[in-house]
């Protein structure tokens, strides 16, 4: 039917479409996935995204929405019905914009930076990076949770999308530097809100398996220390 | 109940302009504040610890941050007066989608051509220019980014413009011949009120410009 013909173009590594893929099941919502193939990019993601020729992008009907919020936010307004992504409240959606906002402008690419860095210094500069982050991130959680298992209280919402689908890679980097960045003495609150996340129906199909991930990290980190630009 | 609204602000801050010409549309009363950036005031480290940055808007007693989060707050809380966001969904999602790409590929060389020198500057000047060029493209013939409205695009882009005349001064080209349409579209976001008494003049902004630079040894 035209009016829910939903097409997803991404990649099952990427936690960028992994928030598309997330909203899409909450409102239960069918959509055909077509699969980018690594390192080349169709000519229906250079139609469909001119601008950044990047995925996710979303393809309703005949129009394209990229920027993985961007597509959230479409797509919490569209099929408007319960259960809600986000907040009702214009101060709560201000919040939970915010944290979002600073996952991916400052927590993410702090994470990214430890893959990224060629001597140890560096590396252990960015771990402590993230780690602080992740201490930002348990305090916002106690305050936005309200002792419930969510950022967004009783079901999964915005905050939890836009933090949640970097859970996989977070757990890769934990795997590959040998540290424990979510632990139940230092981030208890997140200890459990992750594990409650992946669990959750909305979420179990789409979050990789983090030896999966491993594989692909492997090939990431060898372009990010070689002479190659990163590939996404 | 009063609202009570308070900015804090600092004059040459484009995304502080932003918040101002949005407040204007709507009619909103309040008090504006005027940090010095190189003397944060308490209040500004209270209300936003993390980033330490304006603007902050404090609505009854409560901080938001971030310009553009800023801007939908100010929308949402406000919706009875002149929407800055369309309602169509799609429609709302290109304008979030053009907000973004603004901030990354518009804002930020902004921010650097002015301060570069040489091959370093040429070449973000290029970029720059590459981004302005594409947001033109964007505009089309349309007389606003909503269409036949001012909106929430245009409240993004606008207070960018103060900064033009600096930019070419120390990058040496002219937007206008780049971009004339673009600086078409800026004369006539500058007819409105909320524009023109939000925006410094470019005299200043450069003025301003030239005294950082001298400061720093830019």
């Amino acid at each position: 039917m035209a009016e829910n013909d939903l097409k997803v173009l991404g990649a099952w590594p990427s936690p960028y479409v992994m928030r598309a893929r997330i909203a899409l099941n909450i409102k239960s919502l069918d959509y055909e996935f077509l699969e980018e193939t690594f390192g080349s990019k169709s000519q229906l993601l250079l139609q469909s995204n001119p601008v950044h020729k990047k995925i996710p992008v979303l393809i309703h009907g005949d129009k394209p929405i990229c920027e993985s919020l961007v597509i959230v936010e479409y797509i919490d307004e569209v099929w408007a019905s319960s259960p809600s992504i986000l907040p009702s409240h214009p101060y709560d959606r201000a919040t939970a914009r915010f944290w979002a906002s600073y996952i991916d402008e400052k927590w993410f690419p702090a994470m990214k930076g430890i893959a990224a860095a060629q001597a140890e210094e560096a590396r252990k500069a960015a771990i402590e990076q993230v780690a602080e982050g992740l201490a930002l991130l348990e305090d916002a959680f106690q305050k936005t949770s309200k002792g419930k298992d969510f950022f967004s209280g009783d079901k999964i919402g915005y905050l939890d999308i836009a933090f949640g689908c970097f859970l996989g890679w977070l757990r890769v980097t934990e795997k590959m530097n040998g540290i424990k960045f979510l632990d139940e003495t230092k981030t208890p609150g997140l200890a459990k809100w992750a594990q409650k996340f992946c669990a959750d129906a909305a979420v179990k199909d789409v979050m990789p398996e983090t030896e999966k991930l491993a594989e692909v990290a492997k090939i990431i980190t060898a372009k990010l220390r070689g002479a190659g630009a990163p590939p996404k | 109940m009063e609202d009570k609204v308070v900015l804090l602000d600092f004059w040459p801050s484009s995304y502080g302009m932003r918040v101002r010409i949005a407040l204007a549309e709507k009619g909103i009363k309040y008090e504006a504040r005027e940090e010095n950036l190189a003397e944060k005031s308490p209040l500004l480290l209270e209300m936003n610890p993390l980033h330490k940055m304006i603007p902050v808007l404090i609505h009854n007693g409560k901080p938001i941050s971030e310009s553009l989060i800023l801007l939908q707050y100010i929308d949402e809380v406000w919706h009875h007066s002149s929407p800055l966001l369309p309602s169509d969904p799609y429609r709302r999602s290109q304008a979030r989608f053009w907000a973004d790409y603004i901030d990354k590929k518009i804002y930020s060389l902004g921010k650097r051509v002015w301060k570069e020198k040489g091959e370093k500057q040429e070449a973000t000047k290029k970029e720059f220019i590459e981004g302005l060029r594409t947001i033109e493209g964007e505009l089309g013939d349309k007389p606003y980014f909503g269409g036949e409205d001012f909106g929430f695009v245009d409240v993004v882009l606008i207070p960018l413009t103060s900064w033009f005349y600096s930019f070419e001064i120390c990058g040496n080209f002219s937007i206008e011949a780049e971009c004339p349409k673009l600086v078409g579209w800026a004369r006539r976001c500058m007819e409105r009120d909320s524009v023109s008494k939000s925006l410094p003049h470019p005299q200043k902004i450069y003025a301003f410009a030239l005294e950082l630079k001298q400061k720093y040894g830019l």
